[in-house]
């Protein structure tokens, strides 16, 4: 049994105070889960390196603080800032502070039958969707954190792609810290019926140097044959904390895919889980960077339920100075799972000796005619690549600045979406050494 | 433009080459023969700069400069280009991006300016044409899925665009069907002038059919065993490599 934390204790004895403004208040379902998960949240804490698969993360710094739910004066917004993560052709919605404001957002001219209603706003108008479908993709026995967003969140989104609807322009969840201490507990639902497909980018930045906490959840409901991308952009303050949980469901030659671009945080976890059903088909690419004292963890789960389906997943990793990095890649193929095709790689750069990684594939096969593979790799700069671009006249440092910034960027072009891409180009750019002279280079 | 007196090299402790002496002259064509082991691949990459390679004993001058001093960069901008045997892919560079970033160094070193980037773009293109290369070969990653016979010739996209004065072939011929050879060789022969020279490093005669060589040098053993006219390669394809092997044990 864990010993509850001050700070768990406080937010279990703060609840009642909150719990009036939290949305949906009225509605005794969601009121019924959210004590539930709050008693669960009380028991348990946020989770502990004693648990198997938080075994690399420590989150005691984000015990010893205590963040503050959304207050009522709503903090001021760097309009810079927000112009320069929003996407201009993104239905976009801005969350400040977790809380949903709509004079930054624009999502009007949806497409008949598409809806995108900020959680708050969907509670009232589709309650029953969301009684039937929230908490609905989450697999495994929540830990903390996911207690903890249940209980708390503040506002989200409610996605519904109608069956046979491709919605053509993506939809950015644009998240933006401006107190400090602040709490960024968002909960997400997207629903993409069958056949149906879209494209979301997650977003997740903070003003200036502040110190906070996002806690957010993201489910992710595909039908059969149905598609949908989802992106994390996660740009946060040095100081902040993050976690972001990922929890994807699908149907039958469902399709999913999803682009985790980690560059920000002091302690960050990023969690995505997907369950697959027969045929489907699951693509997650991951890029995470770490300098100074970050520390990023990336834990990902992949279920093949049923047989035919197939993912593939690679997470590249770049550490320096006294970062600290983790992989964690659970592929668990189940006895039915006949025919899956799957395959993870792990490729991890350490660009100084005081950077780590901790990088541990697990594949669990409990069915016998499968095609499992894969592959981790730690180190530095091949040499061998490093002489052929100094034999062309690229002077040491530019080359292994250019193979470096390579070693990313294989990751960023298997962005598609074009202006979500240049985004990801530019802070990547700007957080790798020399980074005016790879703009010179392109 | 390049002279080479008594150069011993080796590599993890041991020696490979044992006292090479040569000297090649703005626009002459040289090409190195010899069996496997022979020591020519070392001789090219010792050239280039390649670390890991301890030069034991012996001198390099490149117009007038001591080329061992140098590093490969250094090199590089001063004109010297090595062709790999085995070029390496590089994902996440595309073509395009190296040669600018080559071209680039080199012009700087030079004081030049950079080139405009639409003057760039034109010249590269007209030396796709004569190596009868895709013009989307520019925007894929360097050598990444590329055939054998592709990343040779994407070697001499380099040497044409770069246009260095002394350019080393590292078996530029290997592994290359006879039309690529066709194409790879008139690419080169469009790069020979006088103020350019060129050491072909080979196993084989057949490249020497089309490019004729001013001299040809036999190494064997680490050193040169013979040296003679285009007429030795011949003589050697007859022959086999054992006849020049017999004559260095004999030297030896």
């Amino acid at each position: 049994m864990n010993t509850v934390s001050q700070s768990t204790a406080r937010y279990v004895a703060d609840y009642d105070s909150i719990a009036s403004q939290l949305p949906g208040s009225g509605l005794s379902w969601l009121q019924a889960m959210r004590t539930r998960a709050l008693s669960q949240f009380s028991a348990s804490g946020f989770p502990s390196p004693r648990e198997e698969e938080w075994k690399y993360t420590n989150v005691a710094p984000i015990e010893r603080k205590m963040f503050l739910p959304r207050r009522a004066i709503p903090g001021s917004v760097d309009i810079g800032l927000l112009g320069r993560y929003r996407l201009p052709d993104a239905f976009t919605l801005v969350f400040v502070d977790g809380g949903f404001d709509a004079g930054l957002s624009n999502f009007s001219g949806l497409p008949d039958g598409v809806v995108i209603a900020p959680l708050s706003e969907a509670l009232g108008r589709f309650p029953e969707l969301v009684r039937s479908r929230l908490g609905g993709c989450i697999e495994s026995e929540p830990h903390g954190f996911i207690s903890f967003n249940t209980a708390m969140f503040s506002d989200g989104v409610l996605v519904v792609l109608p069956a046979r609807t491709v919605l053509e322009r993506p939809i950015q969840l644009l998240h933006v810290a401006t107190q400090p201490e602040s709490l960024c507990t968002v909960r997400h639902l997207i629903v993409a019926e069958n056949s149906a497909k879209g494209e979301i980018v997650e977003s997740f930045v903070g003003q200036e140097d502040l110190s906070y906490l996002t806690a957010s959840v993201c489910e992710v409901d595909i039908g059969e044959n149905a598609a949908v991308t989802l992106h994390k952009f996660q740009a946060e303050t040095a100081k902040a904390f993050h976690f972001g949980g990922i929890y994807v469901k699908q149907a039958q030659h469902g399709r999913f895919e999803h682009h985790n671009c980690s560059f920000g945080g002091l302690l960050v976890r990023s969690e995505i889980h997907v369950g697959l059903d027969q045929a489907s088909e699951c693509l997650l690419n991951g890029l995470f960077l770490g300098s100074g004292r970050q520390h990023v963890d990336n834990h990902t789960r992949v279920d093949h339920f049923k047989p035919y389906g197939i993912s593939r997943e690679v997470y590249k990793g770049i550490l320096d100075e006294r970062a600290r990095g983790v992989f964690q890649g659970r592929m668990i193929v189940h006895q039915d799972a006949q025919k899956t095709d799957s395959n993870m790689t792990n490729r991890n750069l350490l660009l100084s000796v005081d950077a780590e990684i901790d990088t541990k594939p697990q594949l669990e096969i409990y069915a016998d005619d499968v095609k499992c593979g894969h592959g981790v790799t730690v180190g530095q700069l091949e040499e061998e690549l490093v002489f052929y671009l100094r034999s062309r006249g690229i002077d040491e440092p530019s080359a292994r600045n250019m193979l470096t910034f390579a070693f990313a960027n294989e990751m960023v072009e298997k962005i598609e979406y074009e202006s979500l891409r240049s985004l990801v180009l530019e802070e990547l750019i700007s957080r790798l050494p020399q980074a005016s002279a790879i703009k010179e280079w392109l | 433009m390049l002279r080479i007196e008594n150069l011993h090299v080796s590599v993890e402790g041991k020696p490979i080459l044992k006292g090479i002496d040569l000297n090649v002259k703005a626009g002459e064509v040289h090409a190195i023969m010899g069996p496997n082991g022979s020591g020519k691949s070392t001789l090219a990459h010792v050239l280039a700069g390649r670390p890991g390679y301890e030069v034991t004993a012996g001198r390099v001058w490149y117009q007038g400069k001591d080329l061992l001093a140098m590093a490969p960069e250094e090199r590089a901008r001063e004109g010297l280009f090595l062709a790999f045997q085995y070029p390496v892919e590089i994902p996440g560079v595309s073509n395009i991006y190296l040669l600018k970033a080559a071209l680039n160094a080199i012009r700087k070193h030079h004081g030049l300016n950079e080139l405009d980037a639409m003057d760039f773009l034109a010249t590269v293109k007209d030396k796709t044409r004569l190596l009868d290369m895709d013009e989307q070969f520019l925007y894929r990653a360097v050598n990444e899925g590329f055939s054998g016979g592709e990343k040779k010739r994407n070697e001499i996209l380099q040497m044409a665009v770069l246009e260095p004065k002394l350019a080393i072939l590292d078996e530029t011929d290997s592994g290359l069907d006879i039309d690529a050879l066709k194409i790879v060789a008139q690419g080169i022969n469009a790069l020979r002038s006088e103020k350019r020279a060129f050491i072909l490093v080979t196993h084989y005669q057949r490249l020497l059919n089309y490019i004729k060589p001013d001299r040809v040098h036999v190494l064997a053993h680490g050193s040169i065993a013979k040296s003679g006219d285009a007429g030795l390669a011949l003589e050697l394809e007859k022959q086999g490599y054992g006849w020049v092997e017999q004559l260095a044990d004999a030297g030896a």
